[in-house]
């Protein structure tokens, strides 16, 4: 951690960013898991793209469960990790992983129309794939030892470093 | 020490800062859930919708059923599916999913005996499949006489449904027919006489969908009547494909060597042996009904057997050959109202009264139109799903419109038994029968066949006793329905139905029969001249 060459408004501006995005990932999650009859299946099985075919694997029967399952706990995770700050590069990767299926699922590529309705016009570039970008930043620019659940370990290791 | 102390305390502000924030989206995710969930409660509670169980069916043991399969083209060959013989062509090309859910099917323990097809390559691959026991019969008067089979399966054409089951029931053996119940009128009293006359045999017409689980479920929604007063129903046919247009293959072997083309004719005209009549007979009248018989019953049936409003007052219609001139004469494009004028549902009062069945098909194109049933309480939109839409004007939803727990003219219940489930349908026009609830439903969530359902349910009546879900009755009032609608495009004018005489109800000189079956368009395109067809058939 390079904190210290930081100016503070460098590091609030960071932390505001990693909660803002972590509190957007729990949130996600919590409220799919709040609701027994969610599914992926419907967002899964609707891909348009040139992965639409995995995606819609992703979606049978004998996979949708576990996708399920799986999104939740990443969301949850992740959206944990951002807000209490631990292990954030880790779980930023995780994130961007799961913003790039995403991306992948709906890519605005032209040719690829995406039927229903969209908040916004897109070319190449999407809100998932700037949300995936903003945490490459806090993968490169961490500061969970600054504002986070790390910030404690660290005093720690600091005060007794042969722990 | 002071100072350490004030970082230490400030690190484990900084440190545990997270956990309001976790609490504080926790706290709105619960209460965001909570709220949709109670919204849904006091909706879900208003209506009280429940799916009505599945018609009850008992236990398969004892000794084997034994079929005979009279017509084993497509649709024989897959009634012989869902009784469980499936023909070794057909396990060699199906996909891996076909195959595993055949595979998983139930055993409803029946035998294929006897089989009976025009073309021998299609009896002679029933005999190869279904093992030593099946014989072949030339003719179906030849296999009714068999003691070896008990109940038969007619899946020919048209024109030979009411025959061979009227036979079949006086020869004592249970039947299965496909739809449309007849092919014209006389045949239909005939049928329903010797169904009445032989009580023991069990006679079921193949409406499948009347196993569809969202059915049964509408049928609750109109028991508790949530829609209000029915005033109008529209159901449709978009198909845009050489199947959906009954342009089916013709099979290389084809010859008059390998079909029995005589039998094949029957009553109809007798014309020189002819390949695509013989495949494609869907297109005229002699064999088939066109759209009525064939697609508008499905229709048809499908609210018949959630409103039970049986066999309308008055019938008209029009439409034409628009997009499939190839030499057919039945109509691709057709518009049929059936009238209902003493039609009650929902509460009874003195301004409510009357209901129009409007049926809308074009074999053109193939935008999906759902079927909807408009009360002036709600809309249903009716398939394999169901949604209820309240309607703004609704007296019984007013006070849920006015406490914002609904919205007027939004959907407030879905049912989707598929919700869990990944359908692969690829064909356009097996999409268009899955989208209607004719090809599977579902049964605690597993996908099911519904023709096999319906087997089943015959099956068990069979051995158990018993009525069938869509039996001689269901199956009048479809056929009658049905030839109506016929006559009505054929002769131009409205067509009437006298309940008090169960007839329907011709001018002085018009023989029914004859214009339907006749070989022509329909009177306004000026091919023909209903007088004109009584003193040349005549």
């Amino acid at each position: 951690m390079k904190n210290d060459s930081y100016s503070k408004g460098q590091l609030n501006a960071l932390v505001l960013l990693r909660l803002f995005i972590g509190w957007h990932f729990l949130y996600e999650g919590l409220i799919k898991l709040l609701n027994p009859s969610w599914t992926a299946k419907g967002y899964l099985a609707g891909s348009s793209g040139p992965f639409k075919g995995l995606f819609q694997w992703l979606a049978g029967d004998a996979m949708i469960g576990a996708i399920d399952f799986l999104n939740i706990a990443l969301l949850i995770l992740v959206g944990l990790s951002l807000t209490l700050g631990f292990w954030t590069k880790l779980f930023s990767y995780f994130g961007i992983g799961l913003l790039i299926l995403y991306y992948l699922a709906y890519p605005p590529l032209p040719g690829w129309e995406v039927t229903g309705p969209s908040e916004g016009s897109y070319f190449l570039i999407n809100k998932n794939l700037i949300e995936a970008a903003a945490l490459a930043i806090l993968v490169q620019f961490p500061t969970a030892s600054y504002f986070g659940v790390e910030l404690l370990f660290k005093k720690k290791l600091k005060n007794n470093p042969t722990t | 020490m002071e100072d350490e102390n004030k970082l230490s305390r400030r690190s484990a502000l900084k440190g545990l800062a997270g956990i309001p924030i976790v609490g504080g989206a926790l706290a709105g995710a619960l209460s965001e859930s909570l709220s949709a969930q109670s919204q849904k409660e006091k909706i879900l509670n208003s209506l009280n919708i429940s799916a009505s169980p599945p018609p009850p069916v008992g236990s398969m043991s004892g000794d084997p059923i034994k079929i005979g399969i009279i017509g084993f083209g497509g649709r024989g060959e897959h009634l012989c599916r869902a009784s469980g013989h499936a023909t070794r062509q057909w396990l060699e090309r199906t996909s891996e999913g076909g195959l595993k859910a055949f595979k998983d099917q139930e055993n409803l323990n029946t035998q294929i005996t006897a089989v009976c097809d025009l073309f021998d390559v299609r009896a002679e691959s029933a005999l190869e499949s279904f093992g030593n026991n099946v014989k072949r019969y030339r003719s179906y008067q030849e296999l009714l006489e068999k003691s070896d089979v008990d109940a038969v399966i007619i899946a020919t054409a048209d024109h030979w449904h009411a025959p061979i089951s009227i036979a079949a029931i006086e020869a004592g053996k249970h039947v299965y027919v496909e739809k449309p119940m007849t092919h014209n009128i006389a045949e239909t009293y005939a049928l329903r006489d010797a169904v009445r006359n032989n009580p023991k045999v069990v006679f079921a017409v193949g409406h499948q969908h009347r196993q569809t689980q969202s059915f049964l479920t509408a049928q609750d929604i109109i028991k508790k009547n949530i829609l209000g007063h029915i005033s109008l129903i529209q159901a449709n046919t978009n198909r845009n494909s050489d199947n959906g247009a009954w342009q089916y293959h013709i099979h290389e072997k084809a010859s008059p060597q390998t079909i029995d083309w005589d039998q094949f004719l029957g009553d109809a005209p007798k014309i020189p042996f002819n390949k695509e009549h013989f495949f494609r007979w869907r297109k005229w009248w002699a064999y088939g009904s066109g759209l009525s018989g064939d697609l508008m019953t499905h229709d048809y049936d499908r609210v018949n057997c959630v409103l039970n409003m049986g066999i309308p007052q008055y019938v008209t219609a029009s439409g034409g050959i628009y997009t499939h001139r190839d030499g057919r004469n039945v109509p691709d494009v057709y518009q049929v109202n059936m009238e209902y004028p003493g039609f009650v549902s929902g509460e009874r009062n003195d301004k409510t009264r009357g209901m129009t069945l409007v049926y809308s098909a074009t074999l053109g194109n193939q935008h999906n139109r759902r079927t909807i049933l408009m009360g002036n309480d709600a809309t249903m939109e009716l398939g394999n799903s169901l949604t209820i839409y309240a309607d703004p004007a609704s007296k019984r939803f007013k006070s849920m419109i006015e406490q914002d727990i609904i919205e007027g003219g939004d959907a407030i219940y879905s049912y989707d038994p598929a919700a869990n489930a990944m359908d692969g349908v690829t064909s356009a026009t097996s999409k268009y029968f899955a989208d209607k609830g004719l090809l599977w439903t579902y049964r605690d969530g597993k996908r099911v066949d519904s023709t096999f359902l319906h087997i089943k349910e015959w099956l068990s009546c069979i051995r158990h006793g018993g009525e069938p879900s869509c039996g001689i009755d269901e199956g009048f009032e479809e056929a009658i329905t049905a030839h109506m609608a016929g006559l009505a495009y054929k002769i131009g004018r409205r067509i009437e139905w006298d309940p008090a005489k169960e007839e329907i109800v011709a001018m002085p000189g018009e023989e029914l029969d004859r214009i339907l079956l006749a070989d022509t368009e329909n009177i306004y395109h000026g091919i023909m001249n209903p007088a004109s067809v009584v003193e040349t058939m005549g």
